[in-house]
């Protein structure tokens, strides 16, 4: 007999138990709750995830009222579900579904949520964890998280209560960590989950696998044999309607400073001890912490900024930056940012690594391409030996979710020419299943109480100060970003940061 | 927002009194045919090999549950006809398929399906007609419904058998026949996959350590079942044995009526165990199940939008919920046998033990 401590029916299954809960979205009809977070919730009924008691309630300032947000949940949901919602599921979770209209300045808010939270759980008959889940916009994070402490939501007596707030966590280092301290004075650090999509990705999760799962990669996976590594995040798409928000971050703010880091420290963080979440944060804070932050006479040599001009995407004409709706006219936000990093470590001492992100660049590509060394002597000489390259290994997020080896073969014939060819492993190709959307899987993580993809205090504070000097630098100067044809794949600038004669992959 | 498959137009080969050799030339010419025009690029599915052989009357249903299974296509999938009569070659056709990528820049993904009509006298060697057109370095899963002697002759090269427990007219037969498999290869039984949604939710609903106290108090357990799904009732009985440790002391019979029923030891009380066929329900698989104990109980069965779940407290209070899920269908638990069949689970084999350990007591 098992003992009661575990629960013996769980062994093997693919959908763990999950505590009852309920879910409250602050900012429940803004852009991300409509198109990420309702319909990752219904996936998750869909599919059987969710808890046997679900509730969820939305919070948004506009007068909806409880069928009002559930026509509108539906709709989000039938539009936006990676697939066609089943009616009687759509229809079993919006009965789940409950509104609460208010402002989140407005103390009384939060108390009509706690009375409806409170009436749900009495009309479950059992205890209710509740999950928090800031969607608003970043200005409202403070005042929420104040409200939730105020109406006493933040440490109820029976069950568990989470917050998730998503990014971008402050503007800069100070703002992270006054919004820390506000955070952490009303939530415990076990109770906070800071979201960042990116590491709900299989691809990005597929990175510890590779790393830590296979002997293959581990000799190499050092200073010794790493020439450099290029951190790519690039899109073909323009500001869209978020110039409100973009105008006021840029790409550093948007992208490089958590997504590109994120994915910078699973490169280099050493093995864990094992998966908990503070055995693997322990270990990714410890390579945010050995990159020195660029003194500020170095970050023109370590950074450059770009804003794209008009151009040509994919075959239809688009506008530049300053041309979008929205923009501040002389706006020198950045659009495009580059920047070359060095991981300070026995292991990583000397590599550079280079992170860019862009919009409207020639297409969407995320990759993270590590370059080896070349050998250090090529048997092969004279023209037929030219196609030789050292190899690397690439590690592609989206469009093609996969791992790709360069490799240099023999092209057949009579002559020893060399060229560089590829090994390819392709998720879509190699797996039966659709990978869930980035959100359901961080979902569950916070119903589970599973801290392992999410950003501890320190975590972010230490990408903060990596960054600081950078935007500080980038405030105090009148010249605005280099400017970059829209299609193209960046600034030319950029190519200034690459040493040892590399060169920029082509996005 | 849903979106559906597109895929390239299938290119095809077929010849009558072929060779596995002029086969496995085919395939490749096909692969060199795939771009219908379109200038993509193309990467082979790398998943696992499908071998189906089915007699030819139910080649049909057979090639519709396939079809039926949408995006979730292995690498190559062949489905073997056997006719009547003698014969010495085959005939033979095949299909290469491209899912076309939903972004630029992106990957067409390519399967093929490859269909062989041959003779009965042909079966026990099998194996070595298939060996040459498997994809390499991939599990191998055979699937023969009803048609015991093409597993047979398989079991050298799959790694992986898919069975359906709940097609044998025996549920008894099907489940020893299933132990027996589990010898030679890793067995993926639909009719255990059926019972998913059930465990899991009487997992959750005992995963509260008040309630977890619970399972060694159980006293009584009763399965509601499709009439020919008794075999899912079994492994949902055997599952709850095994993690339990009322495995080795029960015993079930059947009786006149279709219902099997017994006992066994629990750690506080005998465990009465009771399978019950249901009328009416068209869709393979459970309809029911309570699980009792002293004063109270739990019941989930079939509703709207998920499992209708009914809780008898001690008290006397009771609840009523649903537990929100889609049904996944036959096409969605055929698919989910292809995905097991890459993985190992844990808990059918001991499920499987039990169940067949009580039949025989």
């Amino acid at each position: 007999m098992a003992t009661v401590q575990e629960n013996p029916l769980s062994v093997g299954l693919e959908h763990l138990p999950i505590d009852p809960t309920t879910l409250v979205i602050f900012g429940a009809t803004g852009d991300l709750a409509r198109r990420k977070l309702l319909p990752a919730i219904y996936n998750l009924a869909h599919e059987g995830s969710l808890p046997a008691h679900f509730e969820m309630i939305g919070v948004a300032r506009r007068e909806l009222g409880d069928d009002g947000f559930r026509d509108y949940a539906g709709e989000a949901i039938e539009r936006f579900s990676r697939r066609a919602p089943d009616a009687e599921v759509l229809r079993a979770l919006l009965e789940r579904v409950r509104y609460v209209s208010g402002s989140l300045d407005d103390a009384t808010t939060y108390g009509r949520v706690a009375e409806l939270a409170a009436e749900l759980e009495a009309g479950a008959g059992v205890a209710t964890n509740r999950i928090f889940y800031l969607a608003t916009a970043p200005g409202l994070f403070e005042p929420a998280i104040g409200g939730l402490g105020g109406a006493g939501l933040a440490r109820p007596e029976r069950s568990q209560a989470r917050v998730v707030v998503e990014k971008p966590f402050g503007h800069d280092l100070d703002s992270a960590r006054a919004l820390n301290q506000a955070v952490l004075d009303v939530f415990e650090e076990r109770q906070v989950f800071r979201i960042d999509h990116y590491l709900g990705k299989e691809t990005v999760q597929n990175m510890l696998v590779l790393r830590f799962a296979n002997g293959i990669f581990e000799p190499l996976w050092n200073r010794s044999y790493v020439d450099h590594v290029q951190i790519t995040a690039a899109e073909d798409i323009g500001i869209g309607s978020r110039a409100g928000y973009y105008d006021n971050a840029g790409a550093l703010r948007d992208i490089a400073q958590n997504h590109l880091l994120q994915l910078l420290t699973l490169l280099c963080m050493e093995p864990p001890v094992s998966l908990a979440p503070d055995e693997v944060r322990n270990e990714k804070v410890k390579v945010l912490h050995a990159i020195r932050p660029p003194h500020p006479e170095e970050v023109a040599d370590m950074a450059v900024r770009g804003q794209y001009h008009g151009g040509t995407v994919a075959g239809e004409e688009v506008p530049g930056y300053l041309e979008e709706e929205g923009v501040r006219a002389g706006s020198h936000t950045e659009s495009y940012v580059a920047v070359k990093l060095f991981v300070e470590n026995w292991r990583w001492a000397g590599v550079p690594f280079y992170l860019r992100a862009g919009k409207r660049l020639a297409r969407q590509s995320t990759e993270i391409a590590v370059t080896l060394k070349p050998v250090p002597h090529l048997a092969f000489q004279g023209p037929d030996a030219a196609g030789a390259a050292p190899n690397q290994l690439v590690l592609s997020v989206q469009p093609n979710e996969g791992v790709s080896l360069s490799l240099v073969a023999k092209v057949p014939g009579a002559r020893i020419q060399i060229r560089p060819v590829n090994m390819e492993f392709l998720y879509g190709a190699s797996f039966l299943s659709q990978s869930p959307e980035a959100y359901e899987r961080l979902i569950v993580d916070t119903m589970r109480g599973q801290a392992t993809l999410f950003t501890r205090r320190d975590e972010v504070e230490a990408a903060w100060a990596i960054f600081d000097p950078i935007l500080r630098a980038w405030a105090g100067d009148a010249a605005p970003p280099t400017a970059y044809r829209a299609g193209s794949d960046g600034p030319e600038d950029a190519a200034r940061l690459l040493e040892r004669g590399a060169s920029w992959r082509r996005v | 927002m849903a979106t559906g498959v597109s895929v390239t137009p299938e290119v095809a080969w077929s010849a009558r009194g072929t060779t596995p050799k002029e086969i496995a030339a085919a395939l490749s010419r096909l692969a060199g045919d795939r771009d219908g025009g379109r200038p993509l690029a193309y990467a082979p599915a790398r998943v696992l090999n499908l071998v189906t052989v089915v007699e030819r009357a139910r080649r049909d249903e057979l090639v519709e549950r396939l079809e039926r299974l949408g995006r979730l296509h292995t690498s190559r999938t062949f489905v073997c006809v056997i006719s009547d009569g003698e014969r010495r070659d085959l005939d033979a056709f095949a299909t290469m398929s491209c899912e076309l990528p939903s972004h630029p820049g992106g990957l067409a993904v390519c399967r093929e399906r490859v269909e062989i009509e041959l003779g009965r006298g042909q079966l026990s060697r099998l194996e070595s007609i298939l060996d040459p057109l498997l994809v390499g370095d991939v599990p191998t899963v055979v699937w023969s419904p009803g048609h015991r002697e093409a597993v047979d002759a398989m079991l050298a090269a799959a790694q992986v058998v898919l069975v359906d427990s709940g097609e044998q007219p025996d549920p008894a037969a099907a489940l020893v026949r299933a132990a027996e498999l589990a010898h030679e290869a890793q067995v993926v039984d639909l009719a255990w996959l059926r019972t998913t949604p059930w465990r899991e939710r009487l997992a959750a609903a005992f995963d509260p350590p008040a309630q977890r106290d619970m399972l060694a108090r159980i006293d009584c357990v009763t399965v509601r079942h499709e009439p020919a799904a008794a075999s899912s009732g079994l492994l949902l009985v055997g599952w709850l044995c095994a993690q339990l440790g009322w495995a080795g002391r029960g015993r079930l019979a059947g009786d006149r009526g279709g219902s099997i029923t017994g006992s066994a030891d629990g750690p506080e009380n005998q465990v009465e165990l009771r399978l019950e066929p249901v009328d009416g329900q068209s869709a393979p698989g459970l309809a029911g199940v309570t699980v009792g104990g002293p004063g109270g109980s739990l019941s989930l069965d079939r509703g709207r939008g998920g499992l209708a779940a009914r809780e008898r407290r001690p008290d006397g209070r009771e609840r009523a919920w649903t537990a929100i899920g889609a049904s996944r269908g036959e096409p969605g638990i055929l698919a989910d046998g292809l995905r097991a069949a890459l993985s190992d689970d844990l808990a059918y084999g001991p499920a499987l033990r039990s169940a067949a350990v009580m039949l025989a007591a």
